[in-house]
């Protein structure tokens, strides 16, 4: 059974869309983790028929992952898969992205915008190939997109996932991860779509934060 | 002759001391902590009242200016307990969202 786990913040305006057009979709268990939301997030969330849990305060992405993943887990979920809030994935992609789990050749997937037709901005493009970069510095794992909310794992290896960057950072750790636990991962075009309306996305200054917490983890833990 | 420097800094660490000591008496902080501060601020008025005093632990370690090892131990002392003050964070941020995690899934 495929679990799709939503972690959302002030996104009341997309929230019941991307929800319903999941439910619509067949895929019928949807956990939305409200992470402390200031609007209504959690009522459109349930009204729209997601499992909806909530962070009494706003804890950051990471942590609303984490959060989500561990309930799938305890409802019993073989596949899970991360999705973002603002409709900015597709759900005909999903399928393309749980495969390699169904098949068994891959333990974790990771949607990529660059292999597939994605029209990506530019400066959007500049800072997400420096955090490839990054990653290929840090981790020695050649990514073409390691930054994007769309991912899969296998039940097995969700077990093992334990998130530890609230914020931002946890794109990284979890790549970090994969290598440290050795598990079998594949990436998967996948579009993205972009909004103007999506808001607070990689700044400048959230990128150098992710970039300190790297470091941080890689000293001292 | 003494300088004003001298005055204000001699006070400052006693009053430094005073707030090290009501913690501990309070205790907010351990022994061991209120010990670390006692003797930070105890050389302070030391070195504050005989300054010719720096030169020879400077003179012998390689810094020129007797005054120069306050501020490079002072900068080094900061940086210290900036790490420190940034673990003790990170940590608390760590239990926070297990708190948090925890009355999420509680329902």
């Amino acid at each position: 059974m495929v679990w799709v786990v939503i972690a959302a913040y002030n996104e009341e305006a997309n929230i019941a869309k991307v929800v319903s057009s999941l439910l619509s979709f067949g895929y019928k268990n949807v956990i939305v983790v409200d992470d402390g939301s200031r609007d209504n997030t959690f009522k459109e969330a349930e009204n729209s028929g997601a499992i909806v849990l909530i962070h009494s305060i706003n804890r950051g992405q990471g942590a609303a992952l984490q959060t989500g993943v561990e309930h799938a887990l305890e409802q019993g979920a073989d596949i899970i898969v991360t999705f973002d809030a603002d409709g900015q994935h597709r759900i005909e992609d999903i399928k393309a992205v749980v495969a390699p789990i169904k098949e068994g050749s891959a333990d974790v997937v990771f949607g990529s915008r660059f292999l597939g037709h994605s029209k990506v901005p530019l400066l959007r493009r500049l800072l997400l190939f420096g955090s490839i970069f990054v990653v290929w510095v840090f981790y020695r794992v050649r990514m073409t997109d390691a930054h994007n909310g769309f991912r899969a794992f296998s039940r097995k290896a969700a077990i093992g996932l334990n998130i530890l960057s609230d914020r931002m950072g946890h794109a990284s750790e979890i790549v970090d991860w994969v290598k440290k636990n050795n598990l079998r991962f594949v990436e998967v075009p996948v579009v993205v779509k972009y909004s103007h309306s999506r808001k607070g996305h990689g700044s400048y200054a959230q990128a150098l934060k992710v970039l300190f917490d790297m470091l941080w983890r890689k000293l001292f833990q | 002759m003494i300088k004003v420097v001298q005055i204000v800094a001699v006070l400052f660490a006693l009053f430094a001391f005073s707030r090290a000591f009501l913690r501990w008496k309070d205790k907010e902080v351990s022994l061991g902590e209120f010990l670390f501060w006692s003797v930070t601020w105890i050389i302070l008025i030391l070195l504050s009242l005989f300054p010719e005093y720096t030169f020879l632990l400077s003179a012998r370690i390689g810094i020129q200016r007797g005054v120069d090892i306050f501020v490079y131990g002072g900068i080094t002392l900061l940086f210290y307990l900036v790490f420190r003050m940034y673990v003790r964070f990170e940590k608390m941020e760590q239990a926070l969202t297990k708190v948090v995690r925890g009355l999420a899934k509680r329902k």
